[in-house]
């Protein structure tokens, strides 16, 4: 301990952890949660938002608590399609969503339904609202796809590049597993799939990725201090070794974004929320799916070739 | 690694200031600072302050099938002037056909067409081809490089034609900018009304002067018997559902030079307008020829009225009557003015944020911000003690150069912009836990404080850099393929990025070794 702080320490000083020996375990246990997920993508499927799937979403607000049954029988009537009123935030704002309104084009019935809505629930107000066209929308899940796989390409890439191949696959083997939970949690929570959810996805890849690079790193500089030490203990040395590290950072940013999770607002809720997760499904990705890989498929050793092409780490 | 050179402590000084400095108009409440200091806000997206967001594009399929009708008619009056029959005039796909009734007339028709029909272009020829076919048949289409250059031109027009639009309603800051081949994004902060915006955008306001037929007996109109150098015009004036009009029009809009709202005689809402040169001539000439006749004044295909030539008007002014508010003249005016639209203009997408939405939206990003830092804070100085206290410094003046670098290129800070404020600070932290926990590493290894600490540094150094960079990679695909909040959230992360590790790495670098200059401490607080 120090003389200077009563510092907090999260785990003791030297850690031995059998981390590799809970593998076997780990793969079922991952086996079946992307089983879960795939069931739940199948069954439930995402709740997409108009961003890919066009119509309109509006936000309202009312002098008292917002009368969603009402504004439902009302949309109801003016045979709008597919729609949802919910609460918003507070209970006197409501979020009215809808594909279409029948006989008209995406902004006619955007601007039918939100002049009735004023004039039959007087003091109703529309404070913001989104409607996509069906062009836009087709386009904007081409390129959320498209993003998402040039962002595993790009990551495949420069773990390829700064470490061995067998590094990238299992950090791209790892980010596969943690983009199908993902995928899975928001169908399983029904959270509205929009622009900014592929946003969220990227960050978890690059979190997770951030994660697998400081992983791997250690595990190079070990294998390179105890070239004759089997490689499931060079592993599990390696993970005890930076265990204080993974813990205080995946404390400081989940408690980070603990404010925006609970006080940042239905609009921010969703994008941190996937967030939140991804730190915890990314840190567990690099200790249970990207090392098992590489454990199994093996590293080249003691072969000078297998160092980066990049620039050397400094020597002391 | 540790040493305290020169250079180092005037970069740390020196980010340190910028920071401040940069970030100082966005603390201070506005004209309180003196004027040499810099007074760029931070540029809030349109998610943030409210406003409305619209994706609008080119309908090039009218503009084609507008340009194929002007051909037809154009066909029509050239065959016709020149005293050559015909049947069988229409547009087929993108062809416009017609048969020569007399097989001796073809070649002459050929010629005549060939000669005359479209325009001529820089490169030589004519934008228009014509072609002989069996049976007496004439094809003429517009050369598809032609098509291509009217349609690019439409888009360039439509853009002028938007911006002149929303500069006259006096919205702040707009931004119109082209997207694509055939899009256009208009950003209007502020302006959380949608339909002004599109009462504004949606209109073509083309406007026409027809004559109207009045040979044409009322029967003859409601069975639809109309000689085809007429058409039937629906009609907003009250008087006549519908009038039927000569096709060619005798002034456009694009001859006005002025239109202003106005009042009539009977002290009703009106537009005036005015003539350039051209205008003037050909509405004189008509005028003068045609009195005791009416007119239409058509606007995006419907009659707006259909006054009765009194006298020959020469001035080049007049006034349009109808069945206007004050507000609607205005509106018209305004829409002349600024000249019709090339093509009709589609919204493809729409979004809107109320002023209060947006405002709620500010709160609530500021106190997820300020228990986001406040956690840090509290978690890391918990964590690492005085070497902590290093951190959080870094990271104050890492959010400050963020905010600082945001207000100076005024990139847009959008709602999840801030969750991606957030998350830098954590993988800023993340870097100085990095180098923390190797300095233990090292000290528990038996290097004296100096030495460990220094060694720190410089091991961790790499695997900062590299797990830095996969964040940016995905940060730089976002800003591919997103639009406003997320383009926002991606450019939050980027300058974020490169900021913390200079930040977490530099800042805490100097303070440590200023420390150990100080201090002489025998042990690392940390270990």
């Amino acid at each position: 301990m120090s003389r200077f702080w009563p510092l907090i320490r999260l785990v003791p000083r030297q850690t031995h952890f059998d981390f590799v020996s809970l593998a076997p375990y780990a793969a079922v246990l991952s086996a079946l949660a992307i089983v879960g997920a795939s069931l739940s993508f199948v069954v439930q499927g995402m709740n997409f938002g108009v961003d890919f799937v066009g119509g309109t979403v509006m936000e309202v607000s009312t002098p008292g608590p917002a009368p969603l049954g009402p504004i439902r029988a009302d949309l109801a009537r003016l045979e709008a399609h597919d729609a949802q009123v919910q609460i918003f935030g507070n209970p006197n704002s409501a979020r009215v969503q809808f594909r279409s309104v029948q006989g008209k084009d995406a902004n006619a019935g955007a601007v039918f339904v939100a002049s009735q809505l004023t004039s039959q629930f007087p003091g109703l107000k529309v404070s913001g609202q989104s409607t996509v066209g069906a062009k836009v929308s087709g386009e904007l899940v081409w390129k959320g796809v498209f993003a998402l796989g040039t962002a595993l390409l790009l990551m495949l890439l420069y773990i390829w590049f700064r470490f061995q191949l067998q590094f990238g696959l299992g950090a791209i083997l790892a980010l596969f597993h943690d983009i199908a939970l993902t995928i899975g949690l928001l169908c399983v929570t029904q959270i509205e799939v929009s622009m900014t959810s592929i946003a969220a996805l990227l960050t978890v890849i690059g979190y997770s990725m951030n994660e697998k690079v400081i992983s791997f790193d250690r595990l190079r500089e070990n294998l390179r201090k105890f070239k004759r030490t089997p490689l499931r203990e060079v592993i599990n040395l390696s993970e005890n070794e930076r265990l204080s590290r993974t813990i205080i950072t995946g404390t400081t940013a989940l408690l980070a974004l603990s404010g925006a999770l609970f006080m940042g607002g239905p609009a921010l809720f969703p994008l941190v929320f996937t967030m939140a997760f991804g730190i915890f499904i990314g840190t567990y990705s690099s200790i249970y799916v990207a090392l098992p890989v590489i454990l199994l498929w093996g590293v080249r050793r003691d072969d000078e070739e297998a160092r980066p092409i990049g620039p050397q780490p400094a020597r002391p | 690694m540790l040493a305290l050179t020169r250079w180092k402590i005037i970069l740390v000084l020196g980010s340190a200031i910028f920071g401040l400095l940069f970030t100082l108009p966005n603390l201070v409440p506005e004209g309180v600072l003196p004027s040499w200091a810099p007074h760029q806000r931070l540029n809030l997206g349109l998610d943030l302050q409210g406003g409305s967001y619209l994706l609008l594009e080119v309908d090039t399929k009218a503009l084609t099938k507008e340009r194929l009708t002007n051909l037809t008619e154009d066909v029509r009056t050239k065959l016709k002037s020149a005293q050559i029959d015909f049947t069988e005039l229409g547009v087929q796909g993108a062809v416009v056909s017609v048969r020569i009734t007399d097989p001796g007339q073809v070649r002459a028709a050929y010629g005549l067409l060939n000669n005359s029909l479209g325009e001529r272009l820089l490169t030589g020829g004519r934008d228009v081809t014509v072609r002989t076919g069996a049976d007496q048949h004439i094809q003429t289409a517009f050369v598809s490089t032609a098509s291509d250059a009217a349609a690019a031109d439409a888009v360039s027009r439509s853009i002028e034609i938007v911006r002149k639009r929303i500069d006259a309603m006096g919205t702040k800051e707009p931004s119109i900018t082209r997207q694509g081949v055939d899009r256009i994004v208009v950003e209007a902060p502020g302006e959380s009304d949608p339909e002004k915006l599109r009462a504004v955008i949606g209109k073509t306001a083309k406007l026409t002067f027809q004559m109207v037929d009045s040979d044409v007996a009322p029967q003859d109109m409601a069975a639809g018997r109309i000689p085809p150098e007429d058409q039937l015009l629906a009609s907003d004036d009250g008087f006549a559902p519908a009038y039927v009009v000569k096709r060619r029009s005798v002034v456009t809009g694009e001859m006005l030079t002025n239109a202003s709202g106005s009042t009539d005689e009977n002290n009703q809402p009106a537009v005036a307008f005015s003539f350039n040169g051209q205008g003037t001539r050909r509405f004189a000439e008509v005028t003068t020829q045609n009195i005791g006749k009416p007119f239409a004044i058509v606007l995006d295909g419907r009659v707006i009225s259909a006054p009765r030539i009194n006298s020959a008007i020469t001035g080049g002014n007049g006034i349009i009557t109808g069945r206007f508010t004050v507000e609607s003249a205005h509106d018209l005016a305004l829409l002349l003015k600024s000249g019709a639209l090339p093509a009709p203009l589609n919204v493809e997408e729409q979004r809107t944020v109320g002023a209060e939405l947006g405002a709620d939206a500010v709160r609530a990003g500021a106190i997820s911000l300020a228990i986001g830092a406040a956690a840090i804070f509290a978690f890391i100085i918990l964590a690492y003690g005085l070497f902590g206290i290093f951190a959080a410094v870094a990271l104050v003046i890492n959010v400050s150069m963020i905010v600082a670098a945001m207000s100076l290129t005024q990139a847009t800070l959008t709602l999840p912009g801030i969750a991606g404020l957030i998350l830098t600070m954590a993988v800023a932290v993340d870097a100085n836990v990095l180098i923390y926990e190797r300095m233990r590493d090292e000290a528990n290894a038996g290097r004296s404080a100096m030495a460990a600490a220094d060694t720190g540094y410089r091991r961790a150094l790499t695997s900062i850099i590299d797990a830095n960079v996969t964040t940016m990679i995905s940060a730089l695909i976002m800003f591919q393929f997103g639009a406003g909040p997320v383009k926002g959230f991606a450019w939050t992360l980027s300058i974020g990025v490169l900021t913390s590790v200079f930040t977490a790495v530099l800042v805490t670098q100097v303070l440590i070794g200023l420390w150990f200059r100080i201090a002489r401490p025998k042990a690392l607080p940390i270990a």
